[in-house]
């Protein structure tokens, strides 16, 4: 069954690389709904992170193509109960209306919005959160004139990761031990090895 | 020892240029290929790679360059080189329709997992994505074909980006490298630092640590087994792993097939090898596999050629996968037990722990099977009745002549199946072809290449009449040159393996597959190389004695049967379990 899927992929700074791992959704016809790079716990180690909606087959040997690039050092996917995850929104409103309609201010504060710049004829808003609750926001902004809408891509940390640190260190000597050579995703699912 | 002393004692012997000397960036590519141990580059010069060749014009001594007709020529002949040689094939290209050119082989070496190096030129930095004159964005055109690509603008960075380049694409599963070069870099004066190979990327890791515990999971299944079924590819000869995998069958007793990249790593006439698989393989191998009750596959990715319908392919059976690349494991077919590794360390670790046996009665299964191939196909293939020749026979007569020992070169389509089907194989990386890609045009090329990485081996180019037309301007490069190449056109007038499948699938609605052929033997010798057209049964025997014993080059086309089919096959969306001998 497809369900949203979030990847988050170690990576070194290269140019080239976002194609590189772009062409691996494209490639197979798969949207990618959502992607972020930023850089991660670790200096000159990227991080990416992309949502897809496929089944966790297909999201594993995504998985491995992805870690199969030169330049990537680890790919792993969370569903949406693994991760704590956001993204950030942006509104345009006309401040007439905003000053106005005392009610707007009052939407914003029950959706943890804040301004962010306000002017004489435009206030822009800032929210953070998920998916429904960005979204909930633009239908409520709708009726008061909303100009402009943008949503960043999802940011989401991994619940149950220890962070990057002693991985990069495996990394780096010339014989990894088990830590970075462990087939994580065939270990996951243990069934598979039962004889 | 001086550069004199070593010019007199060995004149090949290379100096190499002592670190914190000022070199250009074009020389720098130079010492990295002789660190590298390169001998042979394939190329064409042009407009933004001329400070390379330049530079080259000094080291004609140290690296044979040979100039092909054509950049494809160039890049499926470093494919040839490489599969022979076991080494790390090179090619040289300029900017834009030069490295545009090269697309083709870097698709077919990256799905064939064969190592390259292609250094393509590229214009001034300050050039880049102004619509320059033969400028293309050659690196994300050819992101998705190579295994790693680089764009290099200053020259500081070509030692250590050429070293990473021969080390990405020798190790782990092999493939294509393309460094692209800006002129500027090219010309560039730097402070060389002298070259260091490279063997550690940390984001990369071409050798998993084998895990024992798969190892010994793998080890029970194979000790429990009634009916095992080794399946074996190109990741045996890759892995230079022939011996261990002998080692392994031969004490295990497993009867073993290949698929088309994997023939010739095991000898054709060993008492296990039963035989090829896949859509055009043998009898026994595609109906077995729905019998196996554990199949150990090698080295091999399950390709759909091989499988047939995928969810009809081996269901009854436990499924062990020896590869390098973590990626194939369970992309096609599900392993119940993984062993993820180089199969140069994980056989001898598998063959330590497998009991020593023999599996008569499953072995003669595969006879049997063997038994109606050779009555329904193979025979009447080999010893026609008719006037007409076919290709079976033609193979049959080369084997008795080269014993087997040859390297034979194929091209694509039917020719190929026929060629993979009966070639007798003495030795491994002998058997060079375009497996996953398909790439008619592969085999002039090719072969020339193969000539290169194994000038003492007899190298025969099987082609079609098709595939020959479209690198046949590679004949020049064998006129300039002279590699030894003996090719065989087996000329049946048509685009034949279309044809088949119009003539079985479409109605004999024959849609432009009848081509028709230049005087191959006028084209021959227009380029000076001999030639001969075999039309009767009588003359094959001598013609290809002639061919073989000629010293240098030698074109001999054959005409064969125009609407002979290859078979067994299994159709496209049946199961490996319904191959048609008819």
């Amino acid at each position: 069954m497809k369900q949203e899927f979030t990847i988050t992929v170690y990576t070194e700074n290269q140019i080239g690389l976002l194609t590189r791992i772009a062409i691996i959704f494209s490639r197979r016809k798969i949207n990618v709904e959502s992607l972020n790079t930023s850089p991660s716990e670790i200096e000159n180690i990227h991080r990416f992170n992309i949502v897809i909606n496929e089944t966790e087959e297909v999201v594993k040997k995504l998985c491995r193509q992805i870690e199969k690039q030169v330049e990537v050092l680890k790919a792993y996917y969370s569903s949406n109960d693994e991760i704590i995850w956001q993204e950030l929104a942006l509104y345009k409103v006309p401040t007439d209306q905003v000053a106005e309609k005392v009610q707007v201010e009052r939407l914003l504060r029950q959706y943890g919005a804040r301004a962010v710049v306000i002017r004489t004829d435009y206030t822009v808003f800032e929210a953070t959160g998920h998916r429904e609750e960005t979204d909930k926001l633009i239908e409520i902004l709708g009726e008061y004139g909303l100009i402009e809408f943008v949503r960043s891509a999802r940011v989401a940390i991994i619940k149950n990761s220890k962070g990057f640190h002693d991985k990069i260190r495996e990394f780096e000597k010339q014989e990894p031990g088990e830590e970075v050579v462990e087939n994580e995703y065939l270990d996951k699912n243990e069934s598979i090895f039962s004889m | 020892m001086s550069t004199a002393t070593a010019a007199s004692a060995e004149p090949k012997k290379h100096t190499a240029i002592p670190a914190t000397t000022t070199i250009s960036g074009s020389v720098a590519v130079l010492e990295a290929f002789i660190a590298e141990g390169v001998d042979t580059i394939f190329g064409y010069p042009g407009g933004a790679i001329m400070p390379i060749y330049d530079a080259l014009y000094d080291y004609t001594e140290k690296l044979n360059h040979i100039l092909v007709r054509h950049e494809q020529g160039g890049i499926h002949a470093a494919q040839g080189y490489a599969r022979t040689s076991g080494k790390t094939g090179v090619v040289f290209a300029t900017s834009g329709p030069g490295a545009t050119n090269l697309v083709t082989g870097l698709a077919d070496a990256m799905i064939d997992s064969t190592p390259l190096v292609c250094v393509t030129g590229q214009v001034f930095a300050h050039l880049l994505g102004t619509d320059a004159f033969q400028e293309t964005d050659v690196i994300n055109i050819t992101t998705p074909v190579t295994k790693w690509n680089y764009q290099v603008t200053d020259a500081n960075e070509i030692p250590h980006v050429l070293a990473k380049a021969f080390y990405i694409a020798g190790s782990g599963r092999p493939g294509p490298v393309l460094i692209d070069i800006t002129k500027n870099a090219q010309l560039q004066q730097f402070a060389y630092e002298g070259y260091k190979k490279c063997d550690h990327i940390r984001s990369y890791r071409p050798k998993p640590l084998v895990r024992k515990e798969y190892i010994r999971q793998a080890a029970d299944l194979i000790n429990q087994a009634k009916k095992p079924f080794v399946l074996f590819g190109q990741g045996v000869i890759l892995g230079k792993a022939e011996q261990e995998f002998r080692a392994f069958i031969e004490k295990s007793g497993i009867p073993a097939a290949w698929t088309i990249m994997g023939l010739s790593a095991l000898a054709t006439d060993h008492p296990l090898n039963v035989g090829m698989l896949g859509m055009h393989g043998n009898y026994g191998p595609n109906v077995l596999t729905n019998e196996c009750d554990v199949l150990i596959a090698i080295g091999m990715r399950f390709d759909d050629r091989v499988t047939g319908r995928l969810d009809k392919y081996a269901k009854q059976a436990q499924v062990i996968h020896l590869d390098i690349d973590p990626a194939e494991i369970d992309k096609n077919v599900k392993s119940t037990v993984p062993v993820w590794g180089d199969c140069k360390e994980t056989l001898p670790l598998l063959t330590e722990l497998v009991d020593q046996k023999v599996y008569p009665q499953w072995l003669e299964k595969f006879h049997d099977y063997r038994k109606q191939e050779e009555e329904q196909c193979i025979q009447p293939e080999m010893h026609p009745e008719g006037e007409v020749m076919t290709m079976a026979e033609v193979l049959d007569a080369l084997n008795e002549l080269t014993g087997g020992d040859a390297v034979i070169v194929t091209d694509v389509g039917q020719h190929q199946m026929v060629a993979c089907r009966y070639a007798k194989f003495t030795q491994s990386k002998s058997n060079i072809t375009s497996g996953g890609l398909g790439t008619m045009g592969f085999g002039l090329p090719a072969a020339i290449g193969a000539k290169y990485g194994a000038p003492e081996r007899q190298v025969v180019a099987i082609i079609g009449d098709g595939g020959i037309q479209m690198t046949i301007q590679e004949l020049g490069t064998i006129m300039q040159f002279g590699a030894a190449v003996k090719i065989i056109i087996l000329n049946n007038q048509f685009l034949g393996m279309v044809r088949q499948w119009q003539q079985l699938f479409h109605d004999k609605r024959y849609s432009f597959v009848n081509i028709t052929s230049p005087d191959y033997i006028a084209v021959a010798k227009g380029y000076y190389i001999e030639a001969q057209k075999v039309e009767v049964r009588e003359q094959l025997r001598g013609a290809l004695k002639q061919m073989l014993d000629h010293d240098g080059a030698y074109l001999l086309e054959i005409m064969v049967g125009k609407e002979n089919n290859v078979f067994p096959m299994v159709p496209q969306g049946c199961s490996v379990a319904e191959i048609r001998l008819k």
